[in-house]
C-alpha cells in the first residue's frame, strides 16, 4: 500500500471540565479516546457514529482546530500538532474543511467572492487581479454562477450556502477534504445534488475526503472505507463492501438494521439500542459499548477489547469476534 | 452535471442586476421606514445646523454686554430676550450648542476610539492582556462616574486651568469616563464573534490575523459600535451639562447650555426671567431626547436580536 496521506496513531482529544471557585479541572471530557486510523490518497473515508461520539473532534483535531491530548496526526508524513505557528498557516492550504452548518459558516459581512478569493491573496498564491477568474471558475464548477461573486451569503438558500463553502474549500487546491457533515443540515433533495458535487470534484481533481456523517445510506453511496465511533473510541472498520456485507460489531449491527430501506413491506431484524450514549465524562469500564450491547458478557465490562485485525482490511474491537 | 439542475436553473432566472444589497444598504433602508428615528436624527441635524451656521446670521455677537438692553423679555429683536448682561440669549444659545454638541461629540469619538480598541484587544487576544485591561476597566467602573468627574472639575478649578483650555480638558474627562463600559461591550461582542464558525473556517483557511481582524471581526463589530456611540453622545451632552451647571465643566464666558442655565441660578431670574432658563434646558432636553430616539432606532434595525 502507498504512503497514506492522513495517519492518525493512538489520538486522544480530552477537553477538561472545570467548576467551582477555582475553576479547577474536576474531570474530562474523553470526546476522543485512543483512535487510530489512516487515509489512502484518492480515497474517501466515512467516519460514523451517533452524536457525541467524537467523529466532528476527530475532524478537527486533525486540523488542529482543536490542540490534541496525546497521539500524532501525521499529514503527508508530517506531524501537524509539532509545526510552529507560521509552518502550520503554510500547510493549512492543503488541508480544509466543510462545515455543517452552512449559516454560521459564512461570515454575514463578507461578499462571496471575496470569502472564497481571500486565503489566495493571503497565501500569495495569486495577484489581486486574478483572483477573480479564478473564483469565478470555482464557483462555476460547484455549480454557481459568477454574477454570485459580489452577492452577500444572505441573499443564498441553505444549499447554495453549501457550495459557497465547498468553493471556498476548492479555490485552495486541497489534497485532503474534511468534510463534517456537510448535508445533514440541507433537505434531503439537496443533499443528493451537494453529494454528487463532492463525487464530481474527487473525480476532477483526484481529492481524498475524511467524510462525517450519521447518515449510514450517504455514506455508503460517498466512501470507499467507513469507521464506526462510539462514545470516542473507534468500534470497527473495514471497506464499504465488506461492512455493509460483513458486519462484525454489534453497534455496526445496529447502525445498520436502523438504515431505513424502501420496502415497507419487507421484515427484518431490527437491533433496538436501548437508553442512549453514556456521558464521555464518565465512560464505562471494559467495552464502552457494553451497556447497551445486546451480547454483552462478563468480560466485556472489565477488559477494553484489542482493535485487532480480522483479514480484508477489516478491524473491530470487541471480544465477541 | 445534470444533477445542479434546479437550484442554478432558480438563481439564473433571478433579476442578473438586482441591486447588489449588503446588509448595510437593507438596514438603512428599514431605518428610512421608522419614523420616529428619522424625526429624531432631522431634529439633531437641525440642531446642529443651527448651532453652527445660525449664529453667522444673528445681528449680535455673543459676549457682547448691552448694559441698554438688560433683562429683557422675548420680543422681535431678541426672539429669546436678554440676559442681565444684556447679552442675546438666541445667540448666546446657539453659540453654548457649538460648545455642548462639540463636546458630546469629541468625547463619544474618543471614548469610542479608546474603549473599542482596547475592548477589542481584550477579547481578541484573552489572557493576560485581557486580564490587565479589564480589570482597569472595572476599578473604572467601580467608581460612579459623577463623583470622578466633580473631583476633576474642581482640580481643574484649583490648578487655575486657563478657561480656553478646559473645553478640551472637559472632553478628556468625559471618555476617561465613558470608555471602560465600551471596552466591555466590544470584549463581551468579540469573545463570542471569535468563536463563531466563520472565524474557525478563517482559521482553517489559514488568513493572516490582520485579515480576520479587519475584514471579518470589525465588519460585525461596527452594527454595535454605531448604536452605543450614538446613544452614549447624549450621555455625553448630559454629562457636560451637569459639570457646567455645577461650574465645574467649562465656564463662563464661554456658554454652554449647562452653565447658562446656571447663571439663571437664582429665585429672581427663575421667577421672573424664565426666558433665561427654559431656552437652554429644552435645548438639552430635545437634542439629549432626539439623540436616545435615533439610537434606539438605529439599535432596532441593526441589532435584530434587540427586542424592545
Amino acid at each position: 500500500m502507498s504512503e497514506p496521506l492522513v495517519e492518525v496513531n493512538h489520538l486522544k482529544k480530552y477537553f477538561p471540565i472545570n467548576s467551582g471557585l477555582l475553576n479547577r479541572t474536576v474531570g474530562h471530557v474523553k470526546a476522543v479516546d485512543d483512535i487510530s486510523f489512516s487515509i489512502q490518497p484518492g480515497e474517501t473515508f466515512g467516519l460514523v457514529g451517533e452524536s457525541g461520539s467524537g467523529k466532528s473532534t476527530v475532524g478537527r483535531t486533525i486540523l488542529r482546530l482543536h490542540d490534541k491530548t496525546a497521539g500524532e496526526v501525521k499529514f503527508k508524513g508530517i506531524d501537524v500538532h509539532e509545526l510552529s505557528g507560521k509552518e502550520l498557516r503554510q500547510i493549512r492550504p492543503q488541508m480544509q474543511l466543510i462545515f455543517q452548518d452552512p449559516y454560521s459558516s459564512l461570515n454575514p459581512r463578507v461578499r462571496v467572492g471575496d470569502a472564497i478569493g481571500e486565503a489566495l491573496l493571503d497565501h500569495g498564491m495569486l495577484q489581486k487581479g486574478e483572483i477573480r477568474d479564478r473564483v469565478e471558475e470555482v464557483l462555476a464548477s460547484c455549480g454557481l454562477s459568477s454574477y454570485h461573486y459580489d452577492r452577500f451569503p444572505h441573499e443564498f438558500s441553505g444549499g447554495q450556502r453549501q457550495r459557497i463553502g465547498i468553493a471556498r474549500a476548492l479555490v485552495l487546491n486541497p489534497d485532503l477534504i474534511i468534510a463534517d457533515e456537510p448535508v445533514s443540515a440541507l433537505d434531503v433533495s439537496i443533499q443528493a445534488q451537494i453529494i454528487n458535487l463532492f463525487r464530481h470534484q474527487q473525480e476532477t481533481r483526484g481529492l481524498t475526503y475524511l467524510f462525517i456523517s450519521h447518515d449510514l445510506s450517504v455514506v455508503e453511496h460517498l466512501c470507499s472505507r467507513i469507521g464506526v465511533m462510539y462514545l470516542g473510541s473507534m468500534m470497527e472498520t473495514a471497506s464499504r463492501d465488506e461492512l455493509f456485507r460483513n458486519p462484525l460489531h454489534p453497534y455496526t449491527k445496529a447502525l445498520l438494521s436502523a438504515v431505513p430501506i424502501p420496502i415497507p413491506k419487507l421484515k427484518r431484524d431490527r437491533i433496538v439500542l436501548k437508553g442512549d450514549i453514556p456521558s464521555p465524562a464518565n465512560p464505562p469500564t471494559g467495552c464502552k459499548f457494553h451497556t447497551r450491547c445486546p451480547f454483552a458478557t462478563a468480560m466485556c465490562k472489565e477488559q477494553v477489547p484489542e482493535f485487532r485485525h480480522v483479514g480484508h482490511e477489516h478491524y473491530v474491537a470487541c471480544h465477541l469476534v | 452535471m445534470s444533477t445542479m439542475s434546479s437550484e442554478v436553473v432558480k438563481s439564473s432566472r433571478q433579476d442578473h442586476t438586482a441591486v447588489k444589497s449588503s446588509l448595510w444598504t437593507q438596514s438603512m433602508r428599514k431605518l428610512r421606514k421608522n419614523k420616529l428615528a428619522m424625526s429624531g436624527l432631522i431634529f439633531v441635524i437641525l440642531m446642529f445646523l443651527a448651532c453652527f451656521v445660525g449664529p453667522l446670521f444673528s445681528p449680535y455677537t455673543d459676549g457682547k454686554i448691552n448694559v441698554t438692553a438688560m433683562n429683557k423679555a422675548p420680543s422681535l429683536k431678541h426672539w429669546l430676550g436678554t440676559d442681565m448682561l444684556g447679552r442675546d440669549v438666541m445667540t448666546r444659545l446657539l453659540q453654548a450648542g457649538r460648545i455642548s454638541l462639540t463636546v458630546g461629540l469629541a468625547s463619544m469619538l474618543l471614548s469610542v476610539f479608546i474603549g473599542s480598541i482596547l475592548g477589542a484587544i481584550a477579547g481578541y487576544y484573552r489572557g493576560i492582556v485581557d486580564q490587565v485591561i479589564m480589570r482597569i476597566a472595572d476599578l473604572l467602573l467601580t467608581i460612579p462616574g459623577l463623583p470622578i468627574l466633580f473631583i476633576l472639575g474642581a482640580l481643574l478649578s484649583e490648578w487655575k486651568v486657563p478657561v480656553d483650555s478646559r473645553m478640551y480638558i472637559v472632553m478628556l474627562m468625559l471618555s476617561f469616563v465613558g470608555w471602560p463600559g465600551l471596552a466591555r461591550l466590544v470584549r463581551g461582542q468579540m469573545l463570542s464573534l471569535r468563536e463563531r464558525e466563520f472565524m474557525q473556517a478563517a482559521v482553517v483557511l489559514g488568513l493572516r490575523d490582520r485579515r480576520k481582524l479587519f475584514n471579518h471581526l470589525l465588519p460585525n463589530l461596527f452594527p454595535l459600535l454605531i448604536v452605543v456611540a450614538t446613544l452614549s453622545i447624549g450621555g455625553a451632552i448630559l454629562s457636560e451639562s451637569v459639570l457646567s451647571y455645577f461650574g465645574l465643566g467649562v465656564t463662563p464666558p464661554t456658554a454652554t447650555w449647562g452653565n447658562m442655565i446656571d447663571s439663571a441660578n437664582n429665585v429672581i431670574d427663575f421667577e421672573k426671567h424664565p426666558w433665561l432658563w427654559i431656552p437652554p434646558g429644552f435645548a438639552i432636553f430635545s437634542t439629549v431626547i432626539a439623540i436616545n430616539i435615533f439610537g434606539d432606532g438605529l439599535r432596532d434595525v441593526l441589532d435584530p436580536k434587540h427586542k424592545k
